[in-house]
């Protein structure tokens, strides 16, 4: 293992004997623990924002289109949910690694790593927009164009605003999913250091290795920055739908 | 400000025919009601008009040019909804502002003009509040102050008041009156209510199973309706076999005399001004009959009591008038 590999090379810090705060910030500032954080962080916001837009428009594409199979394709949504993500994480190996069916090999990439988390994240967004596109007032739509909007302006000025709050919850619980994906990511990432290892794999790799305390400070900083990222979108979200409140 | 007219237009729902070969004029500046009971394809022919409806065939002027394939963002079409389609993440102030920001127009200029509509419909002082804030009376307003700030040159209305209650309804058609008044702009409303049609428009458009049975003055529907369904429809009335009769048409007396029924009062309901007769003549027929609080007490009305009718003004209808379900020509 990659990983495993990496960690014994270096000295083990184990009861180095530093006070708290300042064994907690030496944890954290480990070269490889701020790679993994940066890179988890950054490829969950890049998730979370592919998301928000295929999302939206695979909602739209549900709600307001007719197709053949489209009761399919709705229910097809929620397969990620319904898969242990470590399945998923085997089966988009065998399809997109090496020797896979369609010769697209992402395998140990941060592509590969962004395309395991966009498919277990998928469902969020489609499911949180879907209702609140069934319920939006199509007259709305309808008063803005005879008000001289074009399509563009009515999905921008009427649509989008309306949705908005719907897309960022979406937007959150990806946000969350993806900085905490363990199962899917482990087997195509590769793991390794400073490229494709994220934040949860070297959590366990610190743990395997014996640094507990490693370990721990890494997940009290990912907890407090994600828990900061959610306290920030759910405000805005509030802020945007405050015209609701009476 | 302009007219319309809609030529032989037909619109068809998955097998279902809204409307049959309607053609209609509205004068230009006047205040015309399409009445009709649901499912009569009033709204839709609102809606083609407006430009939210294709049809499947005719046309639409509006004032001499054909709109027939123009979007409904450059028909120059005011609409309103029965449930207000208040833009719910803007304030009033950015509501009414919408048709005039999509257009550009100069922010001194927006905000002048906005003021002017909020004033013209009673909601200045509100500007900065939420649609959810206000009064369903007050949202229809800030809709009506919404499609009359891009300077349409025509107004539609459906059924703009049907979510209301019935005191807000009736101050607002008032209202809608009085501002007509002023601006005068080419109106129609969609309404089953024939009272509210009567009330407020000055030409009336009934319509039944996608087809206009009749088009006139409020007066001339009720006073020489053109079918059994125009008759039925703008108010209440005594069938009689063939024969129709008003309820304000049918004398009461206390002796018998010439070409009277006797019948017995199963009910009087008074309602102010006016007093309801329930009646049941010998042969069985049931017959409403509409006094004045006087008449009612002149005669000393009560349940069981036998009196005397008669009717001062019977209408018979011809074979042709007499179905209007049925397809026919014109």
């Amino acid at each position: 293992m990659a990983t495993s590999a990496a960690v014994l090379e270096r000295p083990v810090r184990v009861g180095s004997g530093a006070p708290g705060a300042l064994a907690f910030w030496s944890e954290v500032t480990r070269p490889e623990a701020v790679a993994a954080l940066k890179l988890t962080l950054g490829v969950s916001a890049v998730c979370a924002l592919v998301n928000a837009i295929a999302g939206t428009a695979i909602a739209w594409v549900l709600v307001r289109d007719r197709f053949r199979g489209k009761g399919i394709v709705d229910s097809v949504i929620d397969l990620p949910f319904a898969l242990p993500t470590i399945v998923a994480g085997l089966t988009l190996l065998a399809l997109y690694g090496p020797g896979g069916p369609f010769r697209i090999d992402v395998a140990f990439t941060r592509l590969g790593l962004l395309l395991a988390l966009l498919f277990v994240t998928l469902p969020f967004v489609v499911r949180a927009v879907q209702p609140v596109l069934l319920e939006l007032d199509t007259e709305m739509e309808e008063a803005a164009a005879s008000l001289g909007a074009r399509p563009s302006a009515v999905f921008r000025r009427i649509v989008f605003p309306n949705l908005l709050p719907a897309i960022l919850s979406g937007v959150t619980l990806a946000f969350a999913r993806a900085v905490g994906e363990f199962g899917a990511v482990v087997l195509i990432s590769g793991n390794i250091p400073f490229k494709t290892e994220v934040s949860s794999v070297y959590i366990f790799g610190q743990l395997q290795a014996g640094n507990g305390s490693g370990a721990a400070a890494v997940s009290v900083l990912l907890l407090v920055i994600s828990f900061g990222v959610l306290l920030a979108i759910g405000g805005f979200r509030r802020w945007r739908t405050r015209h609701d409140r009476v | 400000m302009s007219g319309i007219t809609a030529i032989d237009v037909t619109k068809r729902f998955n097998g279902f025919t809204a409307l049959h070969d309607v053609s209609v004029t509205i004068p230009e500046g006047s205040l015309t009601a399409l009445l009709g009971p649901s499912g009569s394809g009033k709204s839709t022919l609102l809606r083609v008009i407006a430009g939210l409806e294709e049809p499947d065939a005719g046309q639409v002027l509006i004032g001499s040019e054909d709109v027939t394939e123009r979007p409904a963002r450059a028909r120059g079409v005011g609409m309103v909804f029965q449930h207000y389609a208040a833009f719910k993440h803007m304030t009033v102030y950015d509501n009414v502002a919408f048709g005039l920001t999509i257009r550009k127009r100069p922010r001194a200029e927006i905000g002048r003009r906005v003021h002017e509509l909020l004033e013209l419909v009673q909601l200045e002082g509100l500007a900065k509040r939420y649609p959810a804030q206000l009064s369903g009376g007050q949202r229809q307003r800030m809709a009506l102050a919404r499609a009359l700030a891009v300077e349409p040159s025509v107004l539609l209305l459906d059924e703009p008041f049907g979510a209301l209650d019935a005191r807000v309804r009736k101050e607002l058609r008032a209202w809608l009156r009085r501002l007509h008044d002023e601006v005068h702009v080419t109106t129609i409303i969609v309404t089953h209510d024939q009272e509210e049609a009567m009330e407020v428009a000055g030409q009336i458009v009934v319509l039944n199973d996608g087809r206009i049975e009749q088009v006139g003055s409020p007066r001339e529907l009720y006073d020489s309706p053109a079918n059994e369904f125009v008759m039925t429809f703008v108010g209440p009335v005594n069938r009689l076999g063939e024969t129709f009769v008003r309820p304000h048409d049918v004398e009461l007396r206390l002796e018998p005399d010439e070409g009277s029924v006797e019948a017995m009062v199963e009910r009087v309901v008074h309602l102010g001004f006016e007093a309801r007769v329930e009646l049941v003549r010998d042969d069985g027929q049931h017959l409403l009959a509409q006094l004045t609080q006087e008449e009612a007490e002149q005669l000393e009305l009560e349940r069981g009591q036998i009196v005397y009718v008669r009717s001062s003004r019977e209408t018979v209808f011809s074979e042709a008038a007499r179905h209007p379900d049925q397809p026919r020509s014109g």
